[in-house]
């Protein structure tokens, strides 16, 4: 009990020591993670939108493969990439591994999935005669689509947040296709990895630490963006009058 | 006479499962059509068709004399901006009131101050000025519902489709809101059709009645004639003819029918064959009751016949009284008279009816699907719910004592 104490102790120390390398790391995980979960919401929302709202041919299959891919091992996905990608693969002339670029693509690859699983429960959990309401009000298809969205604003918000804490926990893909290599592609959770390996239990915790300090921070600034307004509906709900 | 919306062999089929099939309807300016009809008769369908939310498997939509129904994309939005609907739910977004009636005026482009003038005389419209800044969420059924149709309003359609959209309130407050509604409609010279399951409704609110079921047209017409005169079995019943009998005609007389319903004798106006089995109407409010001492006394009534009282049941102002001679009859009666008669089980009374008040149908072909028709008071399914079965919420105060 005593050790985890004291490496507690060091991590906290640790993070406000504010060492550059230390936070060199921190920066790069926010990156990779923070640009994949905005490309896969930027994916992942749209495709999530199709497959509550429109009725095409192959419609359900992609909605089996969306469903499949939500729960795709992270390491089979950076395998995957892996074998592309590395130098005498097909792609592997174009140069992208054990490269931060790589590393954001096989995030976006896991968190798209998760975003557009998550959008169309939420768009389908919507009363659908809302849509025809919108439209019956004069709106076309795309109109009424987003009439939708926007009751469904907490559900979209969901998938973001569950996309971005896909990502930003992950440790197989990156550690694959970036290799963890200091100075280039090392992040937090690969970091941990390796510290853990090599007895620095204390710089491990403080780098799982701030982890969970940057979760906490995504989900509370992205439930707040939405809540704005729901906020001041139920004080008016509860107090009768609009703060 | 020119028509706003005409549809002809209207037919929608989904999976296989034909919903609607009306040959023709249609609504003349400034009229009020109430389609009338048991749940899951088709008629949500009929209205997104003819809102043009939903394509018809085939047929043809007039509207204003223009082929609508294979409209599509700029052109299909433009035709159904000139229509407007209220659902059974308010279906409010969850952005202010304000925003919820510019809805429609924000998607056609208006210019905010236009908007705003109209935002505000539709709230004037529906009497709820000042209302601009509420959330949906504090309004109550009523005020959701009046919100909802500001909303459509303020769009200025020349045709309006209601599909049933006071079920979900509360008896004082839906009289309210037809009343209202009715005077809206009609002071702004809107056609508009509105569906039903509630005849009381239909009566109140339509200038035009259809009824229709299992998505074929039943019966059309006015009031009078829907509510008195009902053509099939179906209808009867649907419209509140309570009582149904079956009897053979034994004669047919200068318009007058005499059919032979369980030894009984009982006489129509009307027309019949003589030998042929048919069905015979009776609205419970036509049939008086008196004291059986009084059964010789000439009245206007053709038919009286003896029974006796085997239930009754208070049903709000009224008493609705079975008697049975020996076939059941259901008449409806005064609280007073109730009192006067002395009403209990077991007792000898007279009831009354008059020739004309006998509909004569020929047997339909179903007649054991029949629906139970509507209760004037029906309360909503999720009033049901709340409230649950009668002795269970007994049980449930037992218990909780």
């Amino acid at each position: 009990m005593g050790t985890i104490l004291e490496a507690f102790k060091q991590a906290i120390i640790l993070i406000f020591s504010f060492d550059p390398e230390f936070y060199r790391i921190v920066g790069l995980s926010i990156v990779v993670s923070g640009t994949a979960a905005v490309m896969g919401s930027l994916i992942g929302i749209p495709v999530g939108v199709m497959l509550a709202e429109f009725d095409f041919k192959g419609r359900k299959t992609i909605l089996t493969l969306t469903h499949t891919f939500m729960g795709l091992p992270p390491v089979v996905a950076g395998l995957f990439f892996f074998l592309i990608f590395k130098r005498s693969g097909p792609l592997g002339f174009l140069d992208l591994i054990y490269k931060p670029g790589i590393m954001i693509m096989v995030q976006t690859a896991l968190a798209t999935p998760i975003v557009a699983g998550f959008t169309h429960a939420s768009i389908e959990g919507i009363d659908p005669r809302l849509g025809l309401q919108a439209q019956s009000l004069g709106a076309n298809k795309f109109q009424s689509v987003l009439v939708k969205m926007r009751e469904g604003r907490p559900g979209l918000t969901a998938a973001v947040i569950a996309g971005f804490g896909r990502v930003i926990a992950e440790v197989g893909a990156v550690m694959i296709v970036g290799g963890n290599l200091l100075h280039h592609t090392r992040v937090l959770t690969t970091d941990i990895v390796l510290q853990t390996r090599m007895g620095n239990d204390a710089y491990a915790l403080a780098e799982g630490i701030v982890l969970i300090l940057i979760a906490i921070f995504v989900n509370v600034l992205l439930t707040r963006m939405q809540a704005e307004r729901g906020r001041n509906e139920i004080e008016k709900r509860v107090t009768g009058y609009p703060t | 006479m020119e028509k706003i919306i005409e549809a002809h062999e209207l037919k929608k089929i989904y999976g296989g499962r034909k919903v609607l099939d009306v040959e023709h309807i249609f609504v003349k300016p400034g009229e009020i059509l109430t389609v009338l009809g048991p749940s899951g008769a088709g008629k949500s369908v009929l209205l997104r068709l003819l809102n043009l939310l939903e394509k018809p498997t085939s047929g043809k939509i007039l509207f204003n004399g223009n082929e609508v129904q294979s409209l599509s994309g700029k052109d299909r939005v433009d035709a159904s901006r000139r229509m407007a609907m209220l659902f059974q739910e308010p279906l409010l977004f969850k952005t202010t009131i304000f925003n919820n009636i510019a809805y429609g005026l924000k998607i056609r482009r208006k210019p905010r101050d236009i908007t705003r003038e109209k935002v505000e005389s539709s709230l004037e419209l529906v009497r709820l000025s000042g209302f601009e800044k509420k959330m949906p969420s504090t309004l109550s059924g009523g005020e959701a519902q009046r919100i909802a149709l500001a909303r459509a309003m303020v769009t200025e359609p020349s045709l309006l489709f209601l599909d049933e959209p006071f079920a979900n309130l509360d008896r004082l407050i839906r009289r309210e809101l037809q009343v209202e509604v009715k005077r809206i409609l009609k002071e702004n010279g809107l056609s508009a059709v509105f569906v039903t399951h509630d005849q009381e409704e239909a009566a109140r609110m339509g200038d035009r009645i259809m009824i229709l079921n299992k998505g074929r047209l039943v019966q059309e017409g006015t009031p009078i004639e829907v509510f008195y005169s009902p053509k099939s079995e179906f209808a009867a019943r649907f419209v509140g003819m309570d009582n149904m009998l079956r009897g053979v005609v034994r004669g047919n007389d200068d318009g007058l029918v005499t059919i032979d319903v369980d030894g009984k004798l009982v006489e129509a106006t009307g027309y019949a064959v003589v030998g042929e089995t048919v069905n015979v109407g009776l609205r419970p409010e036509d049939i008086t009751i008196t004291p059986v001492i009084c059964a010789g006394e000439p009245t206007s009534s053709r038919n009286a016949l003896p029974g006796r009282v085997t239930d009754f049941e208070f049903a709000g102002p009224v008493v609705k009284v079975t008697v049975e001679c020996p076939f059941k009859i259901i008449s409806v009666i005064t609280r007073r008279s109730y009192e006067e008669l002395d009403i209990n089980n077991g007792n000898e009374v007279c009831i009354r009816f008059k020739a004309t008040s006998v509909n004569v149908f020929e047997i339909s072909d179903e007649p054991h699907k029949m629906i139970d028709p509507p209760r004037h008071d029906e309360t909503p399914p999720q009033d049901n719910k709340k409230r649950g079965n009668p002795v269970k919420r007994l049980l449930r105060h037992v218990n909780e004592k």
